[in-house]
């Protein structure tokens, strides 16, 4: 112990390392608010610029590019959930679904304009939420889990049956000419055509969509490291560190997680909203546990708890997707065109079940390579590369 | 009101057929350190469970500060100005030590519940000053940027010391602070803790270490099968026979 130890609050204030600490805060301070804005600045020009560099392996196309960006806001928002407190949640699923309802919704009652369907779409994802969260976050651990899976299921089931005069069942549903349109009908006749969900007169398909869902995804993305660095992110992942010290350091667990809870259920209803606004057509197997399992394993693809993971998880998964479910045999055949007829019939048999409809049996297998192998995900698998690197490059100096 | 800052009075508990808590009586005064000894199952950590809601009580009243603490959740009773340490630290493995010291400061800032998802958690000057302080005190300020998880046994300790210290409250209970310790990290412990009470934080320690016991303590209560046999200044306790015969004569000294 030094000498000026906890004598009087006088002398600590005079304490030496006061100096250093100071300069040292200052200038970190500084350079990590700059960081903050380079880093979505970067981030912006990545994702619109998606269309080129993604081109050379065939996803420079706006359909599969509007799939990422939508799935990343989902992602994003399921992390600050399941990555920031440790809190799985099972039924993330429901909160799309809900989303993607209220826009369809706000696409016939009021109008076609894709801010206020997808600010519906936040709206009653986070009262769904709310409602979601204050009962499943009574338990926690594997119970939380269960609970809102049930949750889930119980919306599923819901929308095909005693909701159907919401969600129009098995049909799912659909914009039509005839729908009231308030709005829009004051300003001008309806047309002979169905409408397409536009942002004040741009029409919201290919590439303007795109760009509508990659505007929303940086907002998103800056949203969240905003969160991350903010008090309430230290609380979280404090939470998700140790809840009983929480507990006896004062704070109130519970009223943390549920706005966490109720936060990325809102990341999970734009991302249902958009996913109506570049396709206006709601249907309930959007709600199926499948799609909720779906947003644990890009997250956990891209790396639990990391900024730029689950981005990347749901566009490398969207892209798999896309990719293996459109082989068939034809294209195993042609694949496989150099060997003999044989054989080539063999590589056939085996690899075909994993493509096409059988594109989940990659998945799985992909999914028990990166668990097994890089727990942390991509983001893990980035920074050992780039930590590799940089000790070759450090090992090399040495040696000169 | 009395000097008393905490009054526990016929406090008994029940797990089953186990009488843990028979009737407790004790009393701290404000200011004072006040140790609690007793062997293994005395009752001791089970008492100190029930001052910080961990346990409720099956009869009897728990008073702090004037006003009664039964019926109160954990963090609220942190809050109305009670900070515990535990008996294995319980700190946060995966946080920087400075964030740590600032998690506490911030419920003491913020209260139990606020959100701002805002503002960057590390430049609040407040919080983080006062943090600091404290690292700086428990010579801790090398190590802030470290890991909790990769830290010594010996150091999560001070660490937790310094997350409650930092909260200023009014009660401190620390559930045996050297366990596990060196002989010279105990007595560093014992230093600092004696330099605490200058600020007059009250203290309830439970220990083992007799060493510990009687260089800090006031006050004495000996707990042998969840009541309390006897209560007095360190050499009062020393040479009771009373004691002797159901703590102090066992394999303890």
């Amino acid at each position: 112990m030094s000498e000026t130890v906890l004598t009087s609050d006088k002398a600590m204030g005079k304490s030496p390392a006061e100096k250093d600490r100071k300069n040292a805060g200052m200038a970190g301070f500084l350079s990590s608010s700059n960081s903050d804005y380079l880093m979505a600045a970067l981030f912006a020009l990545a994702i619109f610029t998606m269309p080129l560099w993604l081109a050379p392996i065939g996803a420079g196309y706006p359909d599969i590019l509007q799939k990422f960006a939508i799935f990343g806001i989902f992602a994003l928002g399921f992390n600050i959930l399941f990555g920031f407190s440790g809190y799985l949640s099972f039924g993330h699923a429901a909160f799309l679904g809900a989303g993607s309802y209220a826009a369809v919704w706000m696409f016939k009652l009021l109008s076609m304009n894709a801010v206020l369907a997808v600010a519906f779409s936040i709206v009653i994802a986070g009262i769904f939420a709310l409602a979601i969260g204050f009962v499943s976050l009574r338990r926690s651990g594997i119970y939380f889990s269960i609970l809102t899976l049930a949750f889930a299921q119980m919306s599923y089931n819901l929308a095909y049956s005693v909701l159907t005069p919401i969600t129009n069942g098995e049909t799912g549903l659909q914009i039509s000419r005839t729908d009231p349109r308030v709005l829009d009908n004051m300003f001008r006749e309806p047309g002979a055509a169905l409408p397409v969900p536009d942002f004040f007169g741009i029409e919201l398909q290919g590439w303007p969509g795109f760009y509508f869902c990659a505007t929303l995804l940086v907002l998103a993305f800056f949203l969240t490291m905003r969160i991350k660095n903010s008090t309430f992110g230290m609380m979280l992942f404090a939470i998700k560190s140790n809840q009983n010290r929480m507990a006896y350091t004062g704070f109130s667990t519970r009223p943390y997680l549920l706005a966490a809870f109720v936060i990325s259920g809102m990341y999970a209803g734009l991302a249902g909203g958009l996913l109506a606004v570049t396709d206006p057509l709601a249907g309930a197997d959007r709600m199926q546990w499948t799609a909720s399992g779906e947003v644990v394993l890009m997250t956990i693809l891209g790396g639990v708890g990391t900024l730029l993971g689950p981005v990347i998880g749901a566009a490398v998964m969207k892209y798999l997707e896309q990719i293996f479910s459109s082989f068939n045999e034809g294209v195993l055949h042609r694949a496989f065109d150099f060997l003999t007829p044989e054989l080539q019939d063999l590589m056939v048999g085996i690899t075909s079940p994993f493509v096409g409809e059988g594109w989940h049996l990659t998945l799985g297998l992909m999914f028990m390579i990166v668990v097994i192998f890089l727990p942390g995900g991509i983001m893990e698998g980035l920074r050992r590369i780039a930590s590799a690197t940089r000790g070759r490059r450090a090992g090399s100096g040495d040696a000169n | 009101m009395t000097s008393h800052i905490l009054a526990i009075n016929g406090v008994s508990k029940r797990f089953g057929g186990l009488r843990a808590l028979d009737d407790v009586n004790l009393n701290v005064k404000q200011g004072s350190v006040h140790a609690i000894i007793g062997p293994n199952g005395a009752g001791k950590s089970t008492l100190l469970n029930c001052l910080v809601g961990r346990i409720i009580p099956d009869e009897g009243s728990v008073d702090f500060d004037g006003s009664t603490l039964l019926g109160h959740k954990p963090h609220q009773i942190n809050q109305a100005g009670i900070a515990r340490v535990f008996q294995t630290p319980e700190t946060f493995g995966e946080l920087t030590v400075l964030e740590n010291v600032m998690i506490p400061a911030f419920a003491r800032k913020d209260g139990a519940f606020r959100i701002n998802a805002w503002g960057r958690a590390r430049e609040r000057k407040v919080v983080r000053e006062e943090a600091e302080h404290i690292l700086d005190d428990l010579n801790l300020w090398d190590q802030r940027s470290q890991l909790v998880n990769s830290m010594s046994r010996g150091d999560k300790r001070r660490l937790e010391l310094a997350m409650c210290l930092v909260q200023h409250p009014k009660l401190l209970l620390l559930d045996e602070p050297t366990a596990g310790m060196s002989r010279a990290d105990t007595n560093n412990t014992v230093d600092l803790l004696k330099k605490i009470s200058e600020r007059g934080i009250t203290k309830v320690i439970i220990e083992h270490d007799m060493h510990v016991v009687f260089s800090l303590a006031e006050t004495v209560s000996v707990m042998a099968q969840g009541t309390v046999i006897a209560e007095g200044t360190p050499e009062e306790i020393k040479s009771s026979p009373k004691v002797q015969e159901a703590y102090l004569g066992g394999a303890h000294l």
